[in-house]
């Protein structure tokens, strides 16, 4: 979505008629972030101050909904994203055995990218997946059912291949 | 397709297609394409389908349903006509069904569901164990249906309730309808859906909005996923007929953004609607407008909380407010209009309520909780997935016949239900009836659905932390009780788990948590404690290891002492190589671990191949230093005096030999000899306890010359002690010592649970006290 050409009253749909322009503004904002972040991959600060004009609501208010909703982020981020469910299910068949692995492996932290930037890793409450527990996802692929080293080596191989 | 027009309209389509797309004689694979089965590969069978049926140009369609519950054995398909079962396919079992099932009409026997390697396959879904006691409501068009075609759900009756609706029933009929039918909100505090309609419909003004709940955070829960992603029609038609009800015109559908899959299907089935006239503008050409929107949630737990929900729709952070205004009245729902927020789940069961009405709706469950429930049952049991049974099913059918027991034969340990906001259910109540209300007087939710099974491995400490983590984590941090109370528990909890426990913190974590549910604003911080406080009062004792010896039975947490067993060890070395701290040191004949040196990190146990490395509490290292016993039997010592009287009964097999206080003497000789027993209780016409008649009566009788036909009330002792079940045996034996008494008749309450001999008490220490003769004298 290019953030100068926003169409609101297209992006609200039909609810629209029942609405304030300032409220129209509003109630797209959450769905803009969300595209802004599809195209670049974060939240850049530049296109923000942009969106902020275009929305007229200031950068403070639009931060503040940024930095309340987890999927957002400030920093750019790897080319892929690794995120290990600790969602309960997963957490009880051994999830944190995975996480620990990869982050001696790659040398992160949780939430942290590599500096050549080539993965994220993160932590996920639940990817709904808890039939193959533990679960983690590259990028939008679904892994499961790692247990065991062989299942973790698979996994590390996997995210380091380009 | 052409826009429908009228209802008549509808009515012809919906016969022809019933008739059309679901036709006998048509050749049929339903592959599940579900999260889970796509995660293990049905994309890629469904491609080879696709690739062989357009090389031998076969009469073959494939319908990619959405999830069909047993995700652990996935992927999962079946077979039209037939009615094959398959599981675990991989592609290049393709070539062989075809040929097999759709050629010559025989199973594919390696696909088939086996219960264990020796058992018989099974060859429909209905038979196998996981679906046997299933009843799918919700769920009915899971695994029959592709979600992407509109035709496939009108033609197994789809938006035939809400034709019913717009063409012979008045808003009012159809809350009346959904009030009577008690459909309980299925997103965990079962609120009457209908009860919330009627509110909406008399809030004032005239806009007013439908609002589906589709945040579903709980981490181990995945029913509303399954529901939006296989069946989203089913949720659009709930949605259709509440807007009626109410008289709204805007729907929101909520849904995370960690659901792109459902999020897909939900456009194209809002699409589809529309272009077919059953959603937005003019409805069936009724002149009804009703449109939905999708709004996506952003990674935050408490949007599912209502209040929470709605401000997130309105693009702001989402803070809950203080209730009143609730949703349902002026100023409580988006920008300030009324709307009616239910659960997912919820609207899916409206349609089969209208098409079937109150009375079949209310013929299933529980008379306080009717209808189904999906529950998305995981954690250690062999068959994880997604289950939908009737209300009012023991929490034992679920876990041992359709989840099929524990992983490996362990002991089950405890279930939790509800998620984060939860409580973990001890085996005790392993027999209750599962409904919103009798999960309530346990100290647990029904929450949304997840249902958790843990076994003797998971420490209940760790897990009641790891859920305050997440509650701790995701808590907004609007009200100071839960944002400060939370983190405040979650320390003393890390402490203890890091083996710095201090008397009074069990205590002091119960006061917090009492504090934090009585000072949080929102449903959120109201329930966060539950985990912890549920814990605490059905495995206290794990606590107590805990902070007292330092030390944790499922051998999770990182405490204990670590030693090497001398006479199992077979000189490997693995532990040596494991341990990243040099404490394993070697001496020409044995490994031994330098405590000096050990962090607990348990690298060598788990390095071990013959589970030399033991973990044990400190206390007993010392007093097999000191007494020379084997810690193994100092364990058994230990627990064996914490037994009460109830286990003892439980681990013997015995009958409760009663007489009623009518019969006299000799029939009471008669019936001891026959049953073999030195004692008898004598009890009323309700099977009340009135006294008890052993051996040492008979010599009284005998000595006072009392007659052999004298009544055994009139006999009867009036000071009889009785014990409770929980009494455990070195109080028992005091007692029994100090009054003289041999029987000691065990009583809850008014229900006699048996009959403890002092020989059953001597016989229980007997092991230890041969034991401590043998060895020590």
């Amino acid at each position: 979505m290019i953030v100068d050409e926003i169409d609101i009253n297209e992006q609200i749909g039909e609810v629209g008629k029942i609405l304030g322009s300032q409220e129209k503004k509003r109630g797209i904002l959450i769905h803009a972030l969300h595209q802004i972040q599809g195209d670049n991959g974060y939240l850049p600060e530049d296109v923000l101050k942009r969106l902020s004009k275009n929305l007229s609501l200031s950068l403070s208010e639009i931060y503040s909904v940024a930095s309340f909703y987890k999927m957002f982020h400030f920093k750019p981020r790897g080319r892929k994203i690794v995120r290990v469910c600790l969602g309960t299910a997963c957490y009880v068949r051994g999830s944190k055995k995975v996480l620990t692995t990869l982050e001696n492996e790659f040398n992160v932290k949780n939430g942290e990218t590599t500096e050549d930037l080539a993965m994220t890793l993160e932590t996920v409450g639940c990817v709904g997946c808890c039939g193959l527990a533990p679960v983690s996802t590259i990028n939008e692929d679904i892994i499961g059912e790692i247990v065991g080293e062989k299942k973790i080596e698979t996994l590390i191989s996997s995210i380091k291949e380009e | 397709m052409e826009r429908l027009k009228s209802i008549e309209e509808f009515r012809d389509l919906s016969v022809f297609l019933g008739k059309e797309v679901f036709s006998p004689e048509k050749n049929m694979v339903k592959i599940c394409c579900g999260t889970a089965c796509t995660a293990t590969g049905s994309r890629a069978i469904v491609r080879v389908f696709e690739e062989e049926i357009s090389k031998k140009t076969l009469d073959l369609e494939i319908v990619k349903t959405g999830c069909q519950g047993l995700c652990q054995k996935g992927p999962v398909m079946r077979t039209e006509p037939y009615n094959y079962f398959y599981q675990r396919v991989k592609q290049n079992d393709v070539r062989e069904i075809i040929p097999t099932t759709y050629s010559a009409g025989f199973p594919v026997r390696h696909l088939l569901y086996r219960d264990t390697f020796l058992e018989k396959p099974i060859e429909v879904m209905e038979d196998v164990p996981f679906y046997k006691k299933q009843m799918r409501v919700v769920l009915r068009n899971n695994g029959k249906i592709d979600p992407c075609s509109i035709n496939h759900y009108i033609a197994v009756g789809g938006y035939g309730a809400a034709a019913k609706v717009f063409s012979s029933m008045s808003p009012e009929q159809v809350i009346e309808e959904v009030k009577r039918a008690i459909l309980r909100g299925r997103g965990g505090a079962g609120f009457p859906a209908g009860v919330k309609w009627m509110h909406t419909r008399k809030a004032p003004g005239t806009i007013k909005i439908v609002i589906a709940n589709g945040d579903e955070g709980d981490p181990g829960a995945f029913m509303d996923r399954s529901i939006m992603e296989g069946d989203p029609h089913s949720l659009l038609e709930g949605m259709l007929i509440c807007a009626y009800a109410i008289d709204a015109h805007y729907g929101f559908i909520y849904v995370r953004h960690e659901y792109p899959l459902a999020v897909k299907n939900l456009r194209i089935a809002i699409k589809q609607a529309e272009d077919l006239g059953l959603l937005g503008k003019n409805i069936l050409g009724t002149g009804f407008d009703f449109t939905v929107h999708i709004r996506e949630g952003a990674g935050a737990f408490i949007c599912g909380e209502a209040t929470a929900l709605v401000a997130s729709i309105e693009g702001n952070r989402g803070f809950p407010h203080a209730r009143p205004p609730r949703v349902s009245e002026p100023g409580g729902g988006p920008w300030g209009y009324p709307a009616n927020l239910n659960n997912v789940e919820t609207y899916a069961c409206v349609p089969q309520i209208i098409e079937n009405g109150a009375d079949w709706f209310l013929s299933i469950g529980t008379e306080s909780s009717p209808g189904t429930k999906v529950f998305a049952l995981t954690g250690k049991v062999k068959n994880t997935g997604l289950v939908e049974v009737p209300m009012g099913i023991t929490l034992r059918e679920i876990i041992f016949d359709i989840g099929g027991g524990i992983i490996g034969n362990k002991k089950f340990k405890a279930v939790q239900t509800g998620g984060p906001s939860g409580g973990c259910i001890p085996e005790k109540y392993l027999d209750l009836p599962v409904d919103f209300d009798s999960l309530a007087k346990v100290g647990s939710i029904m929450g949304s659905g997840g249902m958790v099974v843990m076994d003797e491995d998971n420490c209940m400490v760790d897990v009641a932390k790891f859920f305050l983590s997440f509650t701790q984590a995701e808590s907004c941090g609007k009200c100071p009780p839960c944002r400060i109370g939370t983190y405040q528990m979650l320390q003393i909890l890390e402490k203890i788990t890091s083996g710095n426990g201090e008397k009074g913190d069990i205590e002091n974590l119960e006061r917090l948590g009492k504090l934090v549910i009585a000072g949080s604003l929102c449903g959120l911080g109201k329930s966060a404690p539950n985990p912890v406080l549920t814990t605490i009062k059905y495995f206290r004792d794990e606590y107590e290891e805990h902070v007292r010896d330092k030390y944790c039975r499922a051998k999770v947490c990182n405490l204990g002492l670590l030693k090497i067993e001398q006479e199992e060890c077979i000189l490997c070395g693995l532990c040596k190589q494991a341990c990243a701290f040099d404490a394993v040191k070697e001496t020409r004949r044995s490994f031994f671990i330098d405590q000096d040196y050990c962090t607990k990190c348990k690298a060598c146990f788990f390095a071990c191949p013959v589970s030399a490395v033991k973990i044990t509490k400190q206390k007993y290292i010392r007093l097999a230093e000191e007494l020379e016993i084997p810690t193994e039997h100092i364990e058994v010592i230990e627990r064996r005096s914490r037994m009460t009287l109830k286990d003892i009964l439980e681990s013997k097999p015995h009958e409760i030999v009663t007489i009623h206080k009518d019969r006299n003497v000799s029939d009471a000789v008669k019936v001891m000899s026959e049953k073999n027993v030195s004692g008898l209780f004598i009890v009323d016409e309700n099977n009340k306890l009135v006294s008890i008649f052993t051996e040492r009566d008979i010599v009284r009788c005998v000595f006072n010359n009392i007659p052999f036909d004298e009544i055994l009330e009139r006999l009867a002792r009036r000071d009889i002690t009785i014990f409770d079940p929980s009494t455990q045996i070195s109080p028992a034996i005091s007692i029994a010592s100090r009054k003289q008494i041999r029987h000691l008749p065990v009583v809850e309450g008014d229900k006699i649970v048996g009959m403890v001999t002092f020989r059953d008490l001597v016989s229980y220490l007997l092991p230890e006290i041969c034991f401590m003769a043998e060895t020590m004298y």
